[in-house]
C-alpha cells in the first residue's frame, strides 16, 4: 500500500497551499516590495536616514506632532498620544480604518484630519499640504519594519470589495485596469521604467520624479492620468476603497516608511 | 527655516578621519522650468555651502541649477582637536542658514 500515504500528502500540502492561494489574485507571483526592483544605489539611498530625503519630512512631522497648532485649542497630538514611538508602533500598518462617528472608511491623512477637527478645535489640511504629508509620514514611519496587516473591521469588508472591482475595473482612453500592469505585466518594462507590483508599503514616498515627498492619492492619481482616466478626488470614497483592496493585496509586506521610489 | 540633518561622529579619534554629512530641505528650483500656468519659475537655489572648524574654512562647495532638490553634502574631514563645526548654506532669495554640531576628539 505505497499509494495511500502518497495521496495523503498531496492532500494535506493542498490544505496548507490553498488558503494562501486564495488570498492572493490566482495569477500573481509572490509579494515583491518596489525596493527590491530598484538600483543599489538607490536602495542604500532609502536605507540610509541621512540620505533618504524623506527623513526631512518626518522630522517636520515629529515637530508637528509635539506642538499645539495656533488655531488649535492649546492641544498638541502629544498632549492624548504621548510618545508617537510607542503609542503610534504598528498603527499606521493597520490603515485604513473604519471611522465609527462618520460610519465610513477612513485613510491615514483623513484620520489625521479628522483628528484636528473633533479633538484639537482646528481646521483640516489640504491634502498634499506640506503639513499633512510631514504629519502622515510620521505617524506611518513609527510602523517602518512592521508588516502590513489590514484592519479585519466587518464594516470594512464592502468597500474593500469594492476597491477590488476598482482595481480590476478598465478606465480611461487606454482602457485599462490596474491589474493588467500590476500583476499580468509586473516585472517587464513600460518604455525603460520597471513595472512594479504596486504594492503600497512605503508612503508616502520620496519620489525622485517628483523631488518631493508625495502620498499613494498622488501616485494613484497619476497612474489614472496615465491611463487618461478621470482621477479620483483625494478624499473621495472610491481612493479609499481602492486603498483598502491595495492594503489587503501587500499585506505581509514590511512598511518602508519613508520609501524612496524613482 | 529650512529643516536640516547633520551627522557628525561625537568622538573621534586624534588624526582619524571622519564623515561629515549633511542634508537641507530646499527645492533648487532651476529657473528653467514653466508652472503650472505657463510662466517661468523664477530661480530659487542653494548657491553656496561652507563648513567651518572653530571659524575656519574647511570645506565649501559651489552649488548650480543642475543639482537635485535637498541637497545632500558628505564631506571627510581630518579630526586634530575638539570643536565646533558650522555649516551655512547660502543661496537665492536671502536664503542664509547656518546650524553647528560638536566634535569631540580624544
Amino acid at each position: 500500500m505505497m499509494r495511500a500515504p502518497r495521496m495523503w500528502r498531496a492532500v494535506l500540502l493542498a490544505c496548507i497551499a490553498l488558503p494562501v492561494l486564495a488570498q492572493r489574485p490566482a495569477s500573481s507571483p509572490a509579494r515583491r516590495s518596489g525596493f527590491d526592483g530598484m538600483s543599489a544605489s538607490l536602495q542604500a539611498m532609502q536605507r540610509d536616514d541621512l540620505q533618504n530625503p524623506g527623513m526631512l519630512w518626518v522630522a517636520d512631522g515629529e515637530a508637528l506632532w509635539n506642538q499645539a497648532d495656533a488655531s488649535s485649542n492649546g492641544r498638541a497630538c502629544a498632549s492624548c498620544h504621548g510618545d508617537a514611538r510607542q503609542s503610534l508602533r504598528g498603527v499606521a500598518a493597520r490603515y485604513p480604518g473604519w471611522d465609527s462617528v462618520d460610519r465610513q472608511p477612513v485613510n491615514l491623512a483623513q484620520r489625521i484630519n479628522r483628528c484636528r477637527v473633533r479633538h484639537q478645535a482646528s481646521t483640516p489640511w489640504p491634502p498634499e499640504s506640506k503639513e499633512l504629508l510631514s504629519l502622515e509620514a510620521f505617524v506611518a514611519h513609527q510602523s517602518r519594519g512592521q508588516p502590513l496587516q489590514p484592519s479585519t473591521e466587518p464594516a470594512l469588508a464592502e468597500a474593500r470589495e469594492r476597491g477590488h472591482a476598482l482595481y480590476t475595473q478598465r478606465i480611461g482612453q487606454l482602457n485599462l485596469s490596474c491589474t493588467q500592469c500590476h500583476d499580468a505585466l509586473a516585472g517587464r518594462k513600460l518604455a525603460g521604467s520597471p513595472i512594479p507590483q504596486g504594492h503600497a508599503n512605503g508612503y508616502p514616498i520620496y519620489r525622485l520624479e517628483w523631488q518631493a515627498v508625495g502620498s499613494l492619492r498622488r501616485r494613484i492619481r497619476n497612474c489614472m492620468v496615465g491611463v487618461r482616466a478621470e482621477p479620483f478626488a483625494p478624499d473621495s470614497a472610491e481612493m479609499v476603497a481602492l486603498e483598502l483592496y491595495l492594503a489587503q493585496r501587500s499585506a505581509g509586506l514590511l512598511v518602508e516608511t519613508p520609501a524612496v521610489r524613482p | 527655516m529650512a529643516r536640516t540633518l547633520i551627522q557628525v561622529p561625537p568622538t573621534a579619534k586624534r588624526g582619524e578621519v571622519v564623515e561629515v554629512r549633511t542634508l537641507i530641505a530646499h527645492t533648487m528650483e532651476t529657473g528653467y522650468r514653466a508652472g503650472a500656468d505657463g510662466r517661468t519659475l523664477p530661480r530659487d537655489i542653494i548657491r553656496r555651502f561652507t563648513c567651518r572648524f572653530n571659524g575656519e574654512v574647511v570645506f565649501s562647495a559651489d552649488l548650480h541649477p543642475a543639482i537635485a532638490a535637498n541637497p545632500y553634502i558628505a564631506f571627510p574631514l581630518r579630526a586634530t582637536v575638539s570643536g565646533k563645526l558650522t555649516f551655512t548654506w547660502e543661496g537665492d532669495n536671502g536664503l542664509s542658514q547656518t546650524e553647528s554640531a560638536t566634535l569631540t576628539v580624544t
